[in-house]
């Protein structure tokens, strides 16, 4: 089962790093990462295989929403199929 | 992968625009539970719906938190309760105390079912528990009541249509102390739907299977903010737009549902196709007609504009669904809409526009808050005309008014929650609709029943 996750704010040094820690210590897998800067503002979307995730989902999405918080970044989690229902046919 | 815009609109659509699945409604079939011995029925009743029902709130958390979009309501709809106590004869009340143990015990926030069809005459049953009304939602806080009065088909039952105007002030007058909160959990249908997931009107049609779960999705926010950006296009691609928005709005809802359906191990039914509003900034369908242009929710040029949206919407969003179904459409209940609630307030929506725009969009009068002296008869008119328009038009309409007891013009009463708060609308009292509503008997149905 694949997620997205996807960080939006004011660009600073380590993001990749920190979120790419949360991930390891969940046992996550990174798939794949794009970032680009849309409207002035930071944006990194991952794709993350969770289907051997060591915490429960919920605790995983609440680790990432608290690293954001810290950094003042809105990071969300969300199920892949959300956007494959929503943007293709 | 994924387009970054693609991920970064849908991200934005839930987390500023107020996108979300309103309500995931299980329907269960209570025809299995009638009984002579109306304690038996109930316990019955309060077995089969827990036992269905008992994983719905958790399912929904579930898939809440994995998807990461907010399911606001979870809720259960049942077959009419007065063909389920017609069997026993006994107080209704009881079944709706029971409805709400059973509402208490799933954890869900609304049920509906509280319900007679009435559209061609009262079978047994019927009579008796339109008459508990009052009394069944002044006692419960969660159930939910609606009774069909007509149809294209049958015409209108101009008893019933009677009975409900003394209904729905007495159902006022009794719950006076908490701001007259049972009119608002009642609904006067012509052309009822049997598989409506949003309240106060859904119950569980006959004709459904014995659980199934049915999705209403939500979204007026994102409609606005999609036409904010197409400020000046003409009328073609504002529908364009709206079709297009409705179409990811209603994808989600049907993903949603599948997901819902597959967890508990019930067939999926329905996603309703509405844009539901709620009183926060941003959830306003109001809005979106004036985002349109118009200066003002209730101006000349709103029918128009709602009725473009509301033909967007379906537009867009059948194709994104395998079945569509429920009321399907914009609804504009009043005090649930910050934009309606500000037009009202002002002066600019008056009753009589709201009744032309019920002509084009979904629902009918909804939540309008009236005076507190309006006549039973006048109510009853309200309803006549309403359900005039959905017999004749081939489509849904209701009514949904609150006596605001002790209250004037220029006041309001204040619901709180997602029912919102709404100011006391003018009406024509001055003059009587007693003798109209004496008559009685049906209206016989127009002609486009005749359909075979």
């Amino acid at each position: 089962m694949k997620t997205v996750v996807s960080v939006v704010g004011k660009d600073t040094v380590g993001i990749i790093s920190k979120v790419s820690a949360v991930c390891a210590e969940s046992n996550a897998n990174i798939i794949d990462i794009t970032q680009s800067v849309l409207d002035d503002m930071f944006v990194m979307v991952m794709l993350i295989e969770i289907k051997d995730l060591n915490c429960s989902f919920g605790a995983f999405s609440e680790n990432m929403s608290n690293l954001g918080k810290s950094l003042n970044l809105d990071i969300h989690v969300m199920h892949e199929d959300i956007f494959n229902s929503m943007h293709r046919i | 992968m994924l387009n970054i815009r693609d991920i970064m609109e849908t991200v934005n659509m839930i987390q500023q625009e107020n996108l979300d699945i309103r309500t995931i409604t299980m329907g269960i079939s209570l025809l299995d539970c009638a009984d002579s011995d109306a304690k038996k029925a109930c316990d019955k009743i309060y077995d089969k719906i827990t036992r269905m029902a008992g994983n719905l709130v958790k399912t929904g958390e579930e898939i809440e938190a994995q998807y990461g979009i907010p399911i606001i309501n979870k809720r259960i709809s049942v077959t009419p309760i007065a063909m389920v106590a017609a069997a026993s004869g006994a107080d209704p009340v009881l079944y709706a105390k029971t409805l709400q143990r059973a509402a208490d015990a799933t954890g869900v926030n609304f049920i509906g079912g509280y319900s007679a069809l009435v559209h061609k005459g009262f079978s047994a049953g019927d009579l008796k528990l339109i008459n508990s009304i009052p009394e069944a939602l002044s006692e419960t806080t969660n159930v939910c009541s609606s009774v069909n009065i007509g149809s294209t088909k049958s015409g209108i039952n101009m008893d019933a249509v009677k009975l409900m105007g003394q209904i729905i002030r007495k159902s006022a007058e009794i719950t006076a102390d908490r701001n007259c909160i049972g009119p608002a959990k009642l609904v006067v249908f012509c052309n009822a739907p049997e598989d409506n997931p949003f309240m106060a009107g859904a119950f569980h049609g006959v004709g459904e299977p014995d659980c199934v779960i049915h999705v209403g999705v939500s979204g007026p926010g994102v409609v606005q903010s999609a036409l904010k950006k197409c400020p000046d296009s003409d009328f073609g691609a504002v529908a364009e737009t709206i079709k297009r928005t409705a179409f990811k709005i209603t994808r989600m809802g049907q993903l949603v549902g599948t997901e819902a359906s597959r967890r508990l191990g019930i067939p999926f039914g329905i996603v309703d196709l509405s844009l539901a509003p709620t009183p926060a900034v941003g959830d306003s369908v109001a809005r979106i007609l004036e985002e349109m242009g118009l200066e003002s929710c209730g101006i000349h040029g709103t029918t128009a504009a709602l009725a473009l949206l509301n033909d967007a919407v379906k537009k867009g969003g059948v194709m994104a669904s395998s079945s569509v179904g429920g009321l399907s459409g914009a609804f504009i209940p009043v005090s649930e809409d910050a934009g309606m609630i500000e037009a009202a307030r002002n002066g600019i929506l008056s009753i009589e526009k709201l009744e032309a725009m019920t002509a084009v969009c979904s629902v009918g009068l909804d939540m309008i808050v009236i005076p507190g002296n309006t006549p039973a008869e006048t109510i009853s008119a309200i309803i006549a005309d309403e359900a005039a328009i959905g017999m004749v038009n081939t489509k849904t309409t209701a009514v949904r008014v609150i006596p605001a007891i002790g209250k004037e013009i220029g006041e309001e009463l204040e619901f709180g929650g997602l029912l919102g708060s709404g100011p006391v609308m003018k009406l024509n009292i001055e003059k009587s609709s007693k003798r109209f509503i004496d008559r009685g008997g049906r209206i016989p149905a127009p002609l486009q029943s005749l359909k075979n």
